[in-house]
């Protein structure tokens, strides 16, 4: 019986030639990532243990991310617990180096690998073929101590990709159409799996895009076939592939949907749901308070080249702010020497340190009461991005950028 | 906890850890400190109406979102005996279990039962409301001995004799 990738990568980590959907395995992680959400919880449960110890302190990543700089004494205070134990215990630490998935992108994951993060975006690590899921901080704690954890194999939804993407549409369109199509539970405790012809037009950081989201449709991980762009990814950074897996053939899937890229639109999900799309032209005029280009789904320099294509020359509305938070201090610095710093600054835009910011409605860019932004952020919830009757729409990055030079929802043709 | 009976609060479809609980009361120094907010983005007095022993229903993907822990805390810090919804997102439903919060899914119970009713769960056997009897799914002992204990660390605790 052949398996599908999700089952090939927990099957390695259990250390058995073969798994089904609903056994259930004790793994072996091969990473864990924790961010300044939850670590300081963490840290307060490994203390009551009686014998407390790391497994592997190799595996551990911590990422000061989600409220960086700190905005008060008691963020402060988590941070300082955070570090002081990254410190004493030997622990890879990062503060102010970016969103956690990116960092993690940039400098750890590799294909083939197992990763519990304690921060529900952690399925991103698909891009290259990584089982990233995300966790509560008990289920990581329980990891870090003993090394292991228990997991229920997945079923696994298959997206057959083929032809391109049309002009102006981005990878960003094509998972809020997914999403939008199988609803906001559709692959709830599932794998969602992309290859085909059509995942070969699209570059790293769209991939990372798709695979991020998949979250909010429930998935338990995402995961992409490994090719030459994936193998090209990780030799940029200094890395190889743990493995290589596809799909066998004969692999049983939940459901396959085929999807022609070319017939992606630009799409907006509406207040205050993550499935709530349609397409982009219906939201034309919607008044907009704030724009954000940002966040670990659309902050890497593709988006930021992206936005600055398209301001280029001209102003944010002046009645709109327009944050602008590249992901990684590593895409900052690389946006600096494009001169994309330069351009969106001389149209009036707010470029802030690399961070989660309003994605998460925390530290920077916080809406008041009946205000609304436009974002690349993950989510649309209800009280999101700041005041519990505020509205968030979410787009593409040159959605947004043309929103924010409109003052309305606005599409990149339009301006 | 074989069986028990509770006043019913009805919650909709999606309801969403930033529901549950808000970012901006995510620094606040414990779960019992932010308690009170929970909910609040959609109905603000729910948290200071639920009594110890109520139970919350709900329709489907109920927890969707963040995996921040604090969220099944909180539902637990307020005193609610078990969630009963269509069906729950998964970091929630493991995050509720290491937390020592009761989930059961139901498909038929949210479409029939009105706020403020009373119903009666047997573990591993049914929903009883308005005289009829909805069928619900067994947990696995171990399972059930991370609940009864208070969630997992308890339980690591008391199987190592520390409490």
């Amino acid at each position: 019986m052949g398996m599908t990738i999700a089952e090939k990568i927990i099957a390695a980590a259990a250390g058995v030639e073969s798994v089904k959907p609903g056994d259930i395995h004790t793994v072996e992680l091969d990473r864990l990532m924790s961010n300044d959400g939850t670590t300081h919880l963490t840290i307060d449960m490994y203390n009551n243990l009686k014998k407390p110890h790391i497994a592997d302190v190799n595996k551990l990543v911590w990422i000061v991310d989600h409220n960086v700089p700190c905005d008060s004494v008691k963020t402060a205070a988590s941070h300082k617990k955070m570090r002081d134990f990254a410190k004493a215990n030997g622990i890879k630490f990062y503060e102010g180096a970016g969103v956690c998935h990116q960092v993690m992108m940039e400098n750890h994951v590799t294909s083939g690998e197992l990763i519990f993060g304690a921060d529900s975006h952690t399925c991103a690590y698909g891009a290259v073929g990584a089982f990233g899921t995300g966790v509560g901080c008990t289920d990581y704690l329980y990891a870090m101590v003993t090394g292991h954890s228990w997991l229920l194999v997945p079923e696994t939804l298959r997206f057959n990709l083929t032809g391109k993407l049309n002009k102006g549409v981005t990878a960003r369109d094509l998972i809020l159409t997914i999403i939008g199509q199988i609803g906001a539970n559709g692959a709830n405790y599932m794998a969602m799996e992309f290859g085909g012809e059509g995942l070969k037009t699209l570059n790293m950081s769209d991939r990372i895009s798709i695979c991020n989201l998949c979250v909010e449709a429930g998935a338990k991980t995402a995961l992409m076939e490994v090719d030459d762009i994936t193998i090209g990814y990780l030799k940029e950074h200094g890395r190889k592939p743990k493995h290589s897996f596809k799909s066998d053939d004969d692999a049983k899937f939940a459901k396959v949907y085929d999807i022609d890229l070319a017939t992606i639109k630009p799409i907006v999900a509406k207040p205050h749901f993550v499935d709530s799309v349609v397409d982009a032209k219906e939201c034309v005029g919607i008044h907009i308070d704030e724009a954000f280009l940002g966040s670990c789904n659309n902050g890497r320099i593709e988006d930021l080249r992206a936005g600055a294509a398209i301001i280029k020359g001209k102003k944010v509305h002046p009645l709109v702010r327009f944050l602008v938070v590249p992901a990684s201090a590593a895409v900052y610095k690389q946006a600096l020497d494009e001169g994309i710093i330069d351009t969106f600054m001389e149209a009036g835009a707010i470029v802030m340190n690399p961070n989660c910011s309003v994605c998460w409605g925390s530290c920077q860019g916080v809406i008041g009461e009946n205000e609304v932004l436009i974002s690349t952020g993950t989510r649309n919830f209800k009280g999101r991005a700041g005041h519990k009757d505020s509205f968030v729409y979410l787009a593409s990055s040159e959605t947004v950028t043309a929103s924010a030079i409109k003052g309305e929802i606005a599409t990149a043709d339009m301006v | 906890m074989d069986k028990f009976t509770g006043k019913v609060w009805v919650l909709g479809d999606d309801i969403d850890t930033d529901i549950i609980i808000p970012t901006e009361y995510l620094a606040l120094k414990t779960v019992e400190d932010m308690a009170p907010y929970a909910f609040s983005p959609l109905r603000p007095e729910l948290a200071s109406k639920i009594k110890p022993g109520d139970i919350i229903v709900a329709g489907k993907n109920f927890g969707c979102g963040s995996s921040r822990e604090q969220a099944p805390e909180i539902i637990k810090t307020l005193g609610v005996k078990c969630v009963i919804a269509k069906s729950f997102a998964r970091i929630f439903f493991r995050n509720s279990i290491n937390n020592g919060l009761l989930l059961i899914e139901s498909g038929q119970l949210h479409d029939v039962v009105t706020e403020g009713d009373k119903v009666t769960v047997t573990i591993n056997k049914c929903i009883e409301h308005n005289g009829n009897e909805y069928p619900i799914a067994a947990l696995p002992q171990n399972l059930v001995d991370i609940i009864n204990a208070g969630g997992l660390v308890k339980a690591m605790r008391k199987l190592n004799g520390l409490d």
